[in-house]
């Protein structure tokens, strides 16, 4: 039977199983969202503002392992959602985004609403369509969901001109997709496997160093047996954390820019890195240079070749999907007679134990003004360490990775690569709409909350009861505490002023609003807004507005040259 | 190093902005670059000039590798290859140089393909630095326009790409 463009498109997403499509209407998608209309198997979220239909969709990607999925028209409908696409194709996260486009015979023609989304979106996605014609909607369908999921994940943009949604052909889903360009390896080359073992075993001071890879690969059983069988010290990423759980003894905390002072102490210090699923970001290894002073052997486990010795050269790399890579590295490990040295291994952790004993992430708290360091361990206590957090981008990041001790894979939601403020909100939407009876907390600023605050709208349509963890500082905390650290003092342009009362604000979208300004009234706060199991929460907690995310290795500096609370 | 990097992509429409696109994104350095279909015309062969360190180059493969239209990738300085590009200059050929002209052509195994009154055009294919060296050997000021296509270069003997 022949169907419409339209039609066949969400023929598609069905086909897939796309329970969530995050979108806004629009000319060029109207026989879309017509369609949409006429069935009820694929449930649309009309956002406030197509970057938000982006992360939403992102956050349901992150918090599950399926590929999100957002709907947008052409033009302005496209260059809002294009932040959002960045945003996922930074942190590779699995997503199909469709937009409108004008007919074909207009293209070319500037015509209403026509900017060249291809184009547009070229670099920041990890492949894109424009399809002209009909017959090849489901093909390229099939192809987008499966370039979206396999390899290194990422977002795919499928471009339909309007009248290629208007016109009919015959349909049929593919069974399978092959693209004779693209396959992706995912069993590492057993001889570097092997080699990589002999390495770990041969080691006196051998360290963990896991990223998302490890997330994305939903790994963090295999990468927990390994780390415990070789008995060494296991740190994350920003984008790891909860790949390795954090209340494990083996675990040394995030390692970088704001790490603990024993991971970076670790990561430097050690004979031979085991690194898996990372990318050595230069938020993560500082300055490249001063990492290469110390001579250590690397092992580099990523699906992406490119990924490997991009920065740092390694020695032993190995392509594959971390799974099936960390299986085959414990099934050689259990088959060896040969044991971790065990003198040593006592030695590197006594060392360990020393930096951590600088208790790095110690704070003063105070009864006259609320730290935020305390909401955030006040949050994990309360939440028994068992909510999703998502976060927007700043100095409450930071303090929410350093406190919220996250022991699973997929609960921790914030943007590493592009760090994109307004993120939080929108990605909470999406997790909510995933696990619709869990707890979701966004932990955000002043600043960032208000680049997507419109979608307090949305998660009141929705019924989305997300409580919103405000540390409020009236500044642009992160931006002024490098202004304080870099530029003298001067906090040219850093300030908060003309805020909005925030608890009014969440009253007129009909939410819950609850401003909090003394310590003592932080868990009573919290206790009632998670109490408020129905409602939409938003915290406002006026938060120390000169507290420092500590510590800091500053950007271009090496790992242990790292500034400490106290010295300062 | 200038490295000399032969690629097949499919032949559609953006495969050939995706390639260009990366280069300066990632901030490589594109000396030369052609394209064209083969001879199957599902596929168009490339053939890209640049340069930069092992390290930079590596990348440069991998990248390359990485994108989803692009079928294989085989840089060209790992074995022994040959390099050919074409250049078609428009010389100002009157007088005592008309002479001169044609018979520096010959010397560089150059075709005079086009005649006029006033004019000479010249083909001539080789390497690079022959074509530079032709330029040299001609009196500067009767050249009125050159083209170039860039190196196009494939492996010596048993060298392929395919797909
Ligand atoms: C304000 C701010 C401060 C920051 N400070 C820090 C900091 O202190 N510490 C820190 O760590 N980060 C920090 N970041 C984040 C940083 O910018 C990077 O986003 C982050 O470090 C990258 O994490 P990653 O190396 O785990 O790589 P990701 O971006 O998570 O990349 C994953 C890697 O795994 C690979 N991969 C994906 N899937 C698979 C698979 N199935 N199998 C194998 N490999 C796979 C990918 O190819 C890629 O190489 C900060 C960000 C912001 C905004
Ligand atoms: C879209 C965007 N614009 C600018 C920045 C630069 N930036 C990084 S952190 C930050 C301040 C964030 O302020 P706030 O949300 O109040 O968080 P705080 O640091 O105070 O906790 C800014 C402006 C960014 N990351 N994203
Ligand atoms: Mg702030």
């Amino acid at each position: 039977m022949e169907l419409t463009g339209a039609e066949i498109t969400i023929r598609c997403l069905q086909e897939e199983g796309v329970e969530y499509v995050f979108g806004y209407p629009g000319g060029a998608v109207l026989f879309i969202y017509d369609e949409l209309f006429k069935q009820e198997q694929v449930k649309h979220v009309l956002v406030r503002h197509e970057q938000a239909a982006v992360h939403a969709a992102d956050g349901y990607a992150r918090s599950t392992d399926k590929v999100g999925v957002a709907l947008v028209t052409s033009g302005p409908g496209v260059t809002n959602a294009v932040t959002g696409i960045a945003t996922a194709y930074m942190d590779s996260i699995p997503m199909v985004v469709i937009s409108g486009q004008v007919p074909t015979s207009y293209i070319g023609e500037d015509a209403f609403q026509e900017v060249d989304t291809v184009g547009i979106t070229r670099p920041c996605v990890k492949h894109n369509f424009l399809v002209k014609d009909v017959r090849d909607i489901a093909s390229t369908m099939k192809k987008a969901f499966y370039l979206a999921k396999s390899g290194r994940p990422g977002p795919v943009l499928v471009d339909i001109p309007k009248d290629v949604s208007q016109q009919k052909a015959e349909y049929s889903y593919p069974a399978t997709v092959n693209i004779r360009s693209y396959n992706p390896q995912t069993h590492g080359d057993i001889g570097q496997i092997k080699r990589a073992a002999q390495l770990l075993l041969e080691a006196k001071r051998p360290m963990v160093y896991a990223g998302g890879g490890v997330v994305l690969s939903d790994a963090s059983k295999q990468l927990t047996e390994l780390v415990r069988l070789l008995g060494v010290p296991c740190t994350n990423t920003l984008m790891g954390l909860g790949g390795y759980p954090a209340d494990d003894k083996q675990f040394v905390g995030m390692l970088g820019m704001h790490g603990t002072y024993e991971a970076n102490l670790g990561m430097q210090n050690c004979d031979v890195l085991l690194a898996v699923g990372a990318r050595f970001d230069d938020r993560v290894i500082g300055n490249v240079g001063h990492f290469n002073s110390v001579p250590r052997k690397i092992i580099h486990i990523d699906i992406d070749p490119a990924s490997i010795s991009k920065r740092v050269k390694v020695d032993v790399p190995i392509v594959g999907d971390v799974a099936h890579v960390l299986a085959d590295l414990l099934s050689v490990l259990n088959s060896s007679k040969q044991k971790p040295d065990a003198a040593a291994l006592k030695d590197w952790w006594k060392q360990i134990e020393e930096w951590r004993s600088a208790n790095s992430l110690a704070y003063k708290n105070s009864s006259e003004v609320i730290k935020p360091q305390y909401v955030i361990e006040q949050l994990h206590r309360l939440t028994h360490g068992d909510a999703f957090v998502t976060s927007d981008v700043g100095q409450h990041q930071m303090w929410a990775a350093q406190y919220y001790k996250f022991n699973h894979p997929r609960r921790w939601i914030n943007s590493g690569g592009l760090g994109t403020m307004g993120f939080g909100l929108p990605a909470a939407m999406g997790v909510q709409l995933a696990h619709p009876g869990a707890t979701v907390a966004c932990v955000t600023g002043e600043g960032s909350i208000q680049m997507n605050i419109q979608e307090l709208s949305t998660c009141k349509q929705y019924q989305l009861p997300i409580k919103i963890i405000a540390l409020n500082n009236r500044y642009l905390g992160m931006v002024r505490q490098w202004q304080e650290f870099f530029h003298g003092n001067r906090y040219s342009h850093s300030y908060m002023d003309a805020l909005p009362d925030f608890v009014k604000l969440a009253e007129a979208y009909g939410h819950v609003g609850i401003l909090v300004e003394k310590p003592s009234d932080v868990e009573g706060a919290l206790k009632e807004a998670f109490a408020r199991k129905d409602d939409l929460v938003f915290l406002d907690f006026r938060t120390d507005m000169t507290e420092n995310v500590y510590p800091m290795v500053p950007g271009g500096k090496g790992l242990s040259e790292v500034i400490l609370a106290e010295d300062l | 190093m200038r490295h000399i990097i032969s690629l097949l992509m499919e032949n559609e429409a953006g495969a050939l902005s995706r390639v260009a696109g990366l280069f300066s994104a990632r901030g490589y350095n594109i000396e030369s670059l052609n394209v064209a279909p083969t001879e199957d015309p599902t596929m168009s062969r490339m053939t890209i000039v640049t340069s930069g360190s092992d390290e930079v180059i590596e990348q440069i493969n991998k990248q390359l590798n990485k994108l989803v239209d692009v079928v294989s990738v085989m840089d060209l300085n790992d074995g022994d290859h040959i390099e050919r590009e074409l250049m078609l200059v428009k010389v100002h050929a009157m007088g005592e140089a008309r002479e001169e002209l044609k018979r520096i052509a010959d010397i560089f195994r150059g075709r005079i393909i086009d005649v006029s009154d006033k004019t000479y055009t010249i083909e001539l294919t080789g390497s690079g630095s022959k074509l530079d060296s032709f330029l040299q050997a001609i009196d500067h000021s009767l050249i009125l326009e050159t083209v170039r296509t860039g190196a196009s270069g494939i492996g010596r003997g048993d060298r392929i790409l395919k797909l």
